[in-house]
């Protein structure tokens, strides 16, 4: 199942804690797409996801300025 | 067998000053930390205490009536002074409004991720003697009132930081 969250409006710390308390609730397998910034949010939150054990599968740009990243738990 | 400093990963954070920019600091490094899967102590003493009272404004609470007024002139999470230029009060209050601005979470958000993120929180036995309080005056996030022993057994394996 794909999950869906947005982070674009918050900023550190509740960017990556956000998108860890969601990706806990999900089983494994389940995939989380999530909406975020460029800057900050982009450098720390694949990484983070990526030390924790989770699978970042893509990184892309969408418009004005934002990425969406793939996570599989 | 504990591990060299190089290998500790877990954090344990004092909460002494009680101070409003403080405790977000607290806070930040305390969901910071746990939402990388760092283990996260939280241990609160003296000023800090004022965070985790149930009753957030000033209240007299306290066994005799030397503790009840410390009680009120501390007050609760709503008093936390800023550690600089807090005017009266007012900077806490017209910082709140600035992090809104700026999107950054307000200390009660970030006290219930830390909540969500299983940081475990502990109250120091000794000043809360002296305040005349007990843990039922506290939020439940507070696992219980210990003392010094048990905070540096708890911190071991942990980067004990003060705030």
């Amino acid at each position: 199942m794909k999950h869906f969250l947005d982070i674009t409006r918050e900023t550190c710390p509740m960017t990556f804690v956000k998108v860890k308390l969601r990706l806990a609730k999900m089983d494994a397998g389940e995939q989380l797409e999530v909406l975020l910034n460029e800057g900050e949010t982009l450098e720390n939150v694949p990484r983070s996801c990526e030390e924790q054990g989770y699978k970042v599968l893509s990184v892309e740009p969408t418009d004005n300025q934002q990425h969406l990243i793939l996570i599989e738990k | 067998m504990s591990k060299t400093a190089v290998d500790k990963k877990d954090i344990s954070i004092v909460c002494f000053s009680g101070e409003f920019d403080k405790m977000l600091a607290a806070y930040t490094i305390a969901t910071g930390a746990a939402a990388t899967n760092r283990k996260v102590t939280m241990f609160f003493t003296f000023w800090g205490l004022n965070a985790l009272k149930k009753e957030r404004g000033r209240k007299s609470i306290g066994k005799d009536l030397l503790s009840r007024v410390f009680n009120w002139l501390m007050g609760g999470r709503n008093n936390l002074p800023l550690s600089r230029l807090n005017f009266g009060g007012a900077s806490p209050k017209l910082m709140g409004g600035m992090m809104r601005k700026n999107n950054v979470a307000q200390l009660d958000e970030l006290m219930e991720a830390a909540s969500e993120l299983g940081i475990r929180h502990f109250a120091c036995e000794m000043s809360m003697n002296i305040l005349g309080i007990n843990k039922d005056d506290l939020i439940d996030d507070v696992q219980s009132v210990v003392g010094v022993a048990t905070f540096l057994n708890e911190s071991e394996d942990a980067h004990i930081i003060f705030i």
